[in-house]
C-alpha cells in the first residue's frame, strides 16, 4: 500500500470509531441525562486542590452504585487561580455553556461573595465547601428570594469563633489555668466576624483579651508582630489565619516565641503542613471539622483513607466538605425528583445528612444564619487538633481526643 | 531594647536585600539587561532547597546547595533561551531590544512562577535552617540562623568584591561594564563575559533565595514583590552601581523594619516606596548613579 492509502485507511477508521462513539454516547444520553455539577476551585493551593478531587470521588462512588435514579453524576472542574474574576467567568461558563445543574465553589470568602449574585441571576444552586464569612449567610437572610440559591457548606466565622472558645474553655482555661490572650488575625473578609466572635466569647470563658492584632495577609516578616504580642504577656495567642500559615508558624518556632498558638489556622489542616514548615508546626493547635484518623462520623475515616490511596495525600478541610456537598446535592435531587433549581433549593433546605464532618442541617429562612450549617452538639461542633511529632492529633472534644496537649520545649506556661 | 531589636532585625533583612540586589545590578551594569525574572529565580532556589530537604530527604547543607545550583542553572537558561536570542536577533531594531528583553524576562519570570505553583502549590515553603536555636543578645532573643544569614550575605558580598577587583576574570567583567567595545578590541569574547556574569548572578540570587527561604519563607506569590524590591533598591541606589545598591539595600531594609516596628507591619513597604518617588524627582540617576 502507498502511504496515501495508509492514511486514508487510518482516517476512515478514526471516522468510524468517532461515529460509533457518538452513537453510543447519544444512546446513553437518551437513556438518562447526566447530572452535571460544576466545581470551581483554587487548583494551585493545597486547600483548594482537594475540592475537585473529593467531589470526583463522591461522584464516582454514587455512579458505581447506579447514580441518582439512573442518572450519572458528572463533575466539570474549573481552576479559578484564586481569583474572583476568573471564578465569575467559570461560573458563567459552567451554567451557560456546560449546562451544569449545581455548583460547588471555592474556600475563599471574597470569591464566594462575588459568585453569589451570579448564582441568583443564573438561578443555579451553589454551595461553598470552605469559605467562612458571615456576610454569605447574612446576604441570604436579608435577600432570601434573590440569594436563596446559595448555601454555606462550612461553618460561619461566628460558629468558628464559638468552636474555638468551647475548646479553649476546656483545654486552656480549665486544663492549663490560662487567664489572658492576644488575638492575632489576618485582615480578610472572613476574620472580621471571627474577631467580633472572639472578643465576645473569650472573656466569657475566662480569657482576658490583652491585645488584638490584625495584620496584612501579605506580611512576610512576623517578628514585629510576635514582639508586640510578647510585650503584652498573654498566656495564649488566639489565631485567625488562612491566607498565611507556613510563615508565621516557622518564624514562631525559629524565634522561639514562648506562647502557644491556638485557634483557626487553615493551612495547618493540610496534611502537608508539617513538611511545608519542616515540622515547625509541632505544638500548633488548630480548629478543624475533620482530621486523619478522627472518626467524627463513621464516614470520616474511610473517606480520608480512600482519598489518600487515590491522591497520595489526605484531603484538606474543604475536601471533606466538598465530598459531602456532592452527596447532599445528589440526595436533594433524589428527594426533589428533579434538577429544577427551585425544587433543588427547597430540597436542600430540608437536608439532614450524616456527612464526613458531622450531621449536616441548614439554618432556615427565619434564622440569622440562613443556609449556614447548624452548629451544636449532635450536629457539628468542630474539633481541636494539634500537630504533634509531625502528625495531626485530635485533642478535643474528649470523645475523639487521642492525646493530651504537647508543646515544644520553648513554650513557657506563665500560669502554671 | 526595641532599638536594638530594630538594629538586629533590620541588619539581617538589609543584608539579604543587598545580596539579592547586587547580582541584579551587576547584570545591568555589564550587559544592560534588567532581569525581571529575578524574583522567580530566587523563589525557585528556595523551593528547590525545600524540596531537596523534605521530599528527597537531603540534609540542610545539601538542600541549600541544590537550591543555589538550580538558581545558577535557571540564570544561565534565562540568558541562553531568553536574553541572547533577542540580543542577536536581526528582526528586532537595536533601540527596541531593551524593552523586548524587559518584557521577555518578565514573562519568563511568570512562567517560572506558574510552574512552581503548579508543581509545588502556591502555599509557602520554608527551607530548613542550617543553624537551629536562638541566642540572647542583650535581652533580644535572636535566632542563630538570622545571624548566620547576615554573616553569609556579608561574606558573599565581600567575595564578590574580591572577585571583581582582584581577579583577572573580575577585571574583564569590570572593564566590560565600562566599555564593552574596548573589551572586544582587547580580544575578549563578550559572550563569555556575559556567561560569567549570569553565572555569578545565578549563584548570588540562589544564595539570597535560599537564605530568604530559611529566614522568612517564600511562596510563588513572593515572585512579584521580590522583583519589585530588587528593582526599587537598584533604582534608588543608581542603576548599575553596585555600591549604590548596597547602600540603598540598607536604607530600604532599615526603613521597612523601622516602619514595621514603630508604625505597623501593614505599612512596611510604603515609606521606602515614597522615598523612591522622592529620589526620582530630585535625583533621577539614584543615590550613586552614573548617568
Amino acid at each position: 500500500m502507498t502511504p496515501i492509502t495508509h492514511r486514508r485507511t487510518a482516517w476512515s477508521l478514526i471516522l468510524l470509531g468517532a461515529t460509533a462513539l457518538g452513537l453510543s454516547l447519544s444512546g446513553a444520553a437518551q437513556a438518562a441525562d447526566p447530572i452535571k455539577i460544576g466545581v470551581i476551585a483554587e487548583a494551585q493551593s493545597i486547600a483548594g486542590a482537594s475540592i475537585p478531587q473529593a467531589a470526583q470521588m463522591a461522584a464516582d462512588e454514587i455512579n458505581a452504585k447506579g447514580g441518582v435514579d439512573g442518572r450519572q453524576i458528572q463533575i466539570v472542574a474549573y481552576d479559578n487561580h484564586s481569583s474572583s474574576a476568573d471564578s465569575v467567568r467559570a461560573f458563567q461558563r459552567a451554567v451557560n455553556e456546560d449546562k451544569v445543574h449545581a455548583v460547588i465553589a471555592s474556600y475563599i470568602s471574597e470569591v464566594v461573595l462575588a459568585l453569589m449574585p451570579w448564582a441568583a441571576r443564573l438561578k443555579t444552586p451553589f454551595i461553598t465547601p470552605g469559605a467562612a464569612s458571615n456576610e454569605i449567610t447574612r446576604a441570604i437572610h436579608e435577600n432570601y428570594d434573590k440569594n436563596k440559591y446559595t448555601f454555606h457548606g462550612y461553618l460561619t466565622s461566628a460558629a468558628l469563633a464559638l468552636s474555638v472558645c468551647d475548646a479553649a474553655k476546656e483545654l486552656l482555661v480549665e486544663g492549663k489555668k490560662m487567664k489572658s490572650a492576644v488575638i492575632m488575625s489576618e485582615d480578610a473578609a472572613w476574620t472580621k466576624p471571627l474577631d467580633i466572635g472572639y472578643q465576645e466569647c473569650l472573656p466569657k470563658i475566662g480569657l482576658k483579651v490583652l491585645d488584638h492584632i490584625r495584620f496584612s495577609p501579605d506580611t512576610t516578616d512576623f517578628t514585629p508582630i510576635f514582639n508586640k504580642i510578647e510585650a503584652a504577656k498573654p498566656d495564649v495567642i488566639i489565631t485567625g489565619i488562612s491566607h498565611v500559615g507556613v510563615q508565621p508558624t516557622v518564624q514562631w518556632k525559629n524565634q522561639q516565641v514562648p506562647i502557644p498558638m491556638f485557634g483557626i489556622s487553615s493551612q495547618a489542616t493540610n496534611s502537608t503542613f508539617g513538611k511545608d514548615t519542616n515540622n515547625a508546626a509541632d505544638g500548633v493547635l488548630y480548629q478543624g471539622v475533620s482530621g486523619p484518623g478522627v472518626a467524627v462520623t463513621p464516614k470520616s475515616v474511610p473517606f480520608a483513607e480512600n482519598f489518600k490511596k487515590k491522591f497520595g495525600n489526605y484531603p484538606s478541610y474543604a475536601g471533606y466538605t466538598s465530598y459531602d456537598d456532592v452527596y447532599m446535592f445528589a440526595d436533594a435531587i433524589k428527594r426533589a425528583g428533579s434538577t429544577d433549581a427551585d425544587k433543588m433549593v427547597a430540597a436542600m433546605e430540608k437536608t439532614d445528612w450524616e456527612g464526613t464532618i458531622g450531621r449536616i442541617q441548614f439554618y432556615g429562612k427565619e434564622d440569622k444564619f440562613t443556609h449556614g450549617l447548624k452548629y451544636g452538639k449532635g450536629l457539628l461542633t468542630g474539633l481541636m487538633l494539634q500537630w504533634q511529632d509531625g502528625r495531626q492529633i485530635a485533642v478535643w472534644p474528649k470523645e475523639v481526643a487521642k492525646s493530651a496537649l504537647k508543646f515544644p520545649s520553648f513554650i513557657k506556661f506563665s500560669a502554671n | 531594647m526595641l532599638a536594638l531589636q530594630i538594629l538586629i532585625d533590620g541588619f539581617a533583612i538589609s543584608a539579604l536585600y543587598a545580596l539579592g540586589a547586587t547580582g541584579f545590578t551587576l547584570i545591568f551594569g555589564v550587559s544592560g539587561v534588567l532581569n525581571l525574572s529575578h524574583g522567580a529565580i530566587m523563589v525557585a532556589a528556595a523551593v528547590a532547597a525545600w524540596a531537596a530537604a523534605s521530599v528527597f530527604q537531603l540534609d540542610s547543607y545539601s538542600g541549600a546547595l541544590v537550591g543555589v545550583a538550580v538558581a545558577a542553572l535557571l540564570s544561565l537558561a534565562t540568558y541562553f533561551t531568553v536574553v541572547q536570542p533577542i540580543q542577536r536577533s536581526n528582526k528586532i531594531p537595536n533601540e527596541e531590544k531593551e524593552i523586548f528583553v524587559l518584557t521577555a524576562t518578565l514573562l519568563w519570570g511568570i512562567m517560572i512562577q506558574e510552574a512552581i505553583a503548579y508543581f509545588f502549590t502556591n502555599n509557602a515553603k520554608t527551607v530548613l535552617p542550617i543553624i537551629e536555636g536562638v541566642v540572647n543578645i542583650v535581652g533580644v532573643r535572636t535566632p542563630k540562623n538570622e545571624l548566620f544569614t547576615a554573616a553569609v550575605c556579608c561574606l558573599v558580598i565581600g567575595l564578590l568584591w574580591v572577585l571583581v577587583n582582584r581577579t583577572r576574570t573580575g577585571k574583564v567583567v569590570l572593564a566590560a561594564s565600562m566599555n564593552p567595545r574596548g573589551v572586544t578590541i582587547l580580544g575578549f569574547e563578550l559572550t563569555n563575559v556575559y556567561i560569567v556574569v549570569w553565572a555569578i548572578y545565578g549563584v548570588l540570587a540562589g544564595i539570597a533565595g535560599v537564605l530568604l527561604g530559611m529566614f522568612l519563607g517564600v511562596s510563588s506569590y513572593s515572585v512579584g514583590p521580590l522583583t519589585a524590591s530588587a528593582f526599587s533598591i537598584v533604582v534608588l541606589g543608581g542603576l548599575g552601581s553596585v555600591s549604590g545598591s548596597l547602600i540603598a539595600a540598607f536604607v530600604v531594609g532599615y526603613l521597612e523594619t523601622f516602619t514595621a516596628y514603630m508604625i505597623s507591619p501593614a505599612y512596611r513597604s510604603i515609606p521606602a516606596l515614597l522615598l523612591l518617588v522622592i529620589v526620582m524627582y530630585i535625583r533621577p540617576q539614584g543615590l550613586l548613579g552614573r548617568r
